[in-house]
């Protein structure tokens, strides 16, 4: 009820992101209830136009090309969601362990992370894909793997702060364990500019996964996915046929919803309300 | 001395990034679980010819020795052989590099200028509609994935409107000319990639910079808002502004890979993509070594340019 009453506070754009999020949810879980055909199911002819049977026409081998989406957002956004919260549980802890612990172990993390970010992501996600082959749970570990060491950035930097307050000090001299403080005394206290990172993390993910399945090698055929639909369908934009470029206007709907939300969120948590 | 030092620390540390970086690319080949030769040929293959690839992979090597190898060659300019068609990897780069350095340079003569321009003009007319116009057109071009705005491109620009080729084929013979007019789409598309992040980060340097002293100052002596910014406050703002704008072409270089596969441009990233579909491990090394190498150059320019512009750090008190 409290979330409510916030809500209805919210600036406008809040309200439309926290929409866009909701009916994004309901699509990937209610896909298998609400879609009229199933994923795979071919239903008519190859690309056919808006309207008739099918709402929004067909993809290059005659699937309806509303029920793909609504799968694809099954799988696209589970997987960056899967990934997303991987990278945080990697990327916190080894972030919260490097700054309490400090010396030559936060030295060592922070070297790794330093060359890690040197490389630039996509290629180097392209390389280890490529040695690894391309499955989902490869995709799901090598992403977040990867995104953890801007996680692990944020999160050694917000501890740093934390861990050198007194009430860390009593914990430590209480005799609490390592778990214990980054737990009860780093994470509390880390909270909020980290749910904040989680929604822009999810957008970098979502848009990295979708990429990947765009150029054949993220989330693999005949599983539906935004991505992949774009590059399955590319060939029909050529032919003045726009309905391929639905998926990738819902990829970035969602982007800018997620970002929506994360703004609102921050200008609240920041106390710089504003109107 | 201390601004030589500070380069010279940077430039040592870029040098054992790079040096880092490649171990990392050799050793992803050995993380392949079982044998590469096996796991290229298939279950089919007799063990003759497994060990025969071997030997032509050079596998039957100790891997610290095949390391020093690769390099020593790779630091030469032999890059080895494609396991797909046999050809010199450097032969089958040596093209597409340049194909590629020269669509990110279009890109990079677009975008740099325009982006700082806009970005100088949202500060100086801030808060007007011009402003928030400016501010929402970039929040949404951030938020679109690039093929996105690629296809959008193509639909309107090419398709509908017939100004420009859907597909950038690109020939040694061909003029300048009719090279930019190939290049157009995707070259735009990069430009609208960069160029908000780019325009946003020059915008908020100055604006950064208006609320200290001696921005307050020159105000009280009345001088005029446009002499304010570009006099007083972009001096300044140069040193992040430099740093994004080099940080960005970095970023260039790789966006490229998705943009070169949307508009089947024959650039390096295509040729990347393909051989990590093919597991063309050799190739993947290479491209991957050249992505990183000119990913992490340009990154140390950044940083080495914004010491350099940094008069705090120039003239040492």
């Amino acid at each position: 009820m409290d979330a409510l009453r916030t809500l209805s506070k919210a600036s406008w754009s809040a309200k439309a992101g926290v929409i866009i999020i909701a009916v994004y949810i309901s699509a990937a879980v209610l896909a298998p209830l609400i879609a009229p055909y199933g994923e795979t199911e071919v239903v008519g002819e190859v690309w056919e136009p808006f309207g008739g049977a099918t709402l929004l026409g067909t993809d290059q081998l005659g699937r309806d090309l509303l029920t793909r989406l609504l799968y694809g957002a099954r799988n696209t956004i589970s997987i960056a969601l899967a990934t997303t919260l991987l990278a945080f549980c990697i990327g916190i802890t080894a972030g919260f362990f490097a700054a309490i612990v400090g010396g030559w172990v936060d030295n060592i993390l922070s070297r790794i992370v330093d060359i890690l970010m040197a490389i630039p992501i996509l290629i180097f996600a392209l390389m280890i894909l490529s040695v690894l082959g391309t499955s989902v749970p490869t995709l799901i570990i090598v992403v977040a793997v990867l995104d953890s060491t801007r996680v692990f950035r944020l999160s050694r930097a917000l501890a740093m702060d934390v861990s050198v307050m007194d009430f860390v000090e009593v914990a430590r001299l209480r005799g609490e364990g390592l778990w214990w403080i980054m737990r009860r005394e780093i994470f509390p206290n880390t909270l909020v500019p980290l749910v904040a990172e989680i929604g822009l993390r999810f957008c970098f993910v979502f848009l990295f996964i979708s990429a990947l399945s765009f150029l054949g090698l993220g989330i693999q055929p005949p599983a539906a996915d935004w991505g992949g639909m774009l590059r399955e369908n590319a060939g029909a934009i050529t032919f003045g046929i726009l309905t391929p470029l639905i998926p990738a206007a819902a990829i970035a709907v969602l982007t800018i919803g997620v970002n929506m939300v994360v703004d609102w969120f921050l200008q609240q948590t920041s106390g710089l309300q504003g109107e | 001395m201390g601004l030589v030092m500070l380069v010279a620390k940077r430039l040592a540390f870029g040098l054992l990034t790079l040096f880092v970086i490649s171990l990392i690319i050799f050793l992803g080949m050995e993380l392949l679980p079982g044998d590469l030769a096996e796991a290229i040929l298939g279950q089919a293959a007799t063990p003759e010819t497994v060990a025969a690839f071997r030997r032509q992979l050079g596998l039957d090597q100790p891997a610290a020795t095949r390391y020093i190898q690769w390099l020593s060659k790779f630091v030469q300019g032999d890059l080895g052989v494609s396991l797909a068609n046999q050809r010199d990897i450097s032969e089958l780069i040596g093209t597409r590099l340049t194909n590629t350095l020269f669509l990110a340079a279009v890109a990079a003569v677009i975008s740099v200028p325009l982006a700082v321009m806009l970005g100088i003009l949202a500060a100086l007319y801030r808060n007007t509609w011009f402003d928030k116009a400016i501010s929402m057109a970039t929040l949404s071009t951030i938020s679109f994935p690039d093929f996105f705005i690629a296809y959008i491109l193509i639909a309107f620009l090419a398709v509908q409107l017939n100004l420009f080729p859907a597909i950038s084929k690109l020939t040694p013979s061909m003029s300048l000319g009719q090279k930019l007019y190939a290049v157009a789409l995707p070259a735009m598309t990069l430009t609208l990639v960069v160029a908000a992040h780019m325009m946003r980060m020059t915008r908020a340097a100055i604006l950064n910079l208006l609320s200290s002293p001696y921005i307050e100052m020159a105000q009280l002596k009345g001088l005029s808002r446009s002499r304010i910014i570009l006099h007083h406050a972009l001096p300044n703002a140069l040193s992040p502004i430099i740093n994004v704008i080099v940080i960005n072409l970095a970023f260039l270089v790789v966006g490229v890979v998705v943009v070169e596969v949307v508009f089947v441009y024959p650039g390096l990233g295509q040729l990347f993509v393909d051989a990590v579909s093919k597991r063309d491990l050799p190739v993947v090394q290479a491209g991957a070594l050249i992505f990183a190498a000119i990913y992490v150059l340009l990154n140390l320019t950044a940083d080495v340019l914004s010491i350099l512009s940094n008069p705090r750090l120039r003239h040492p008190r």
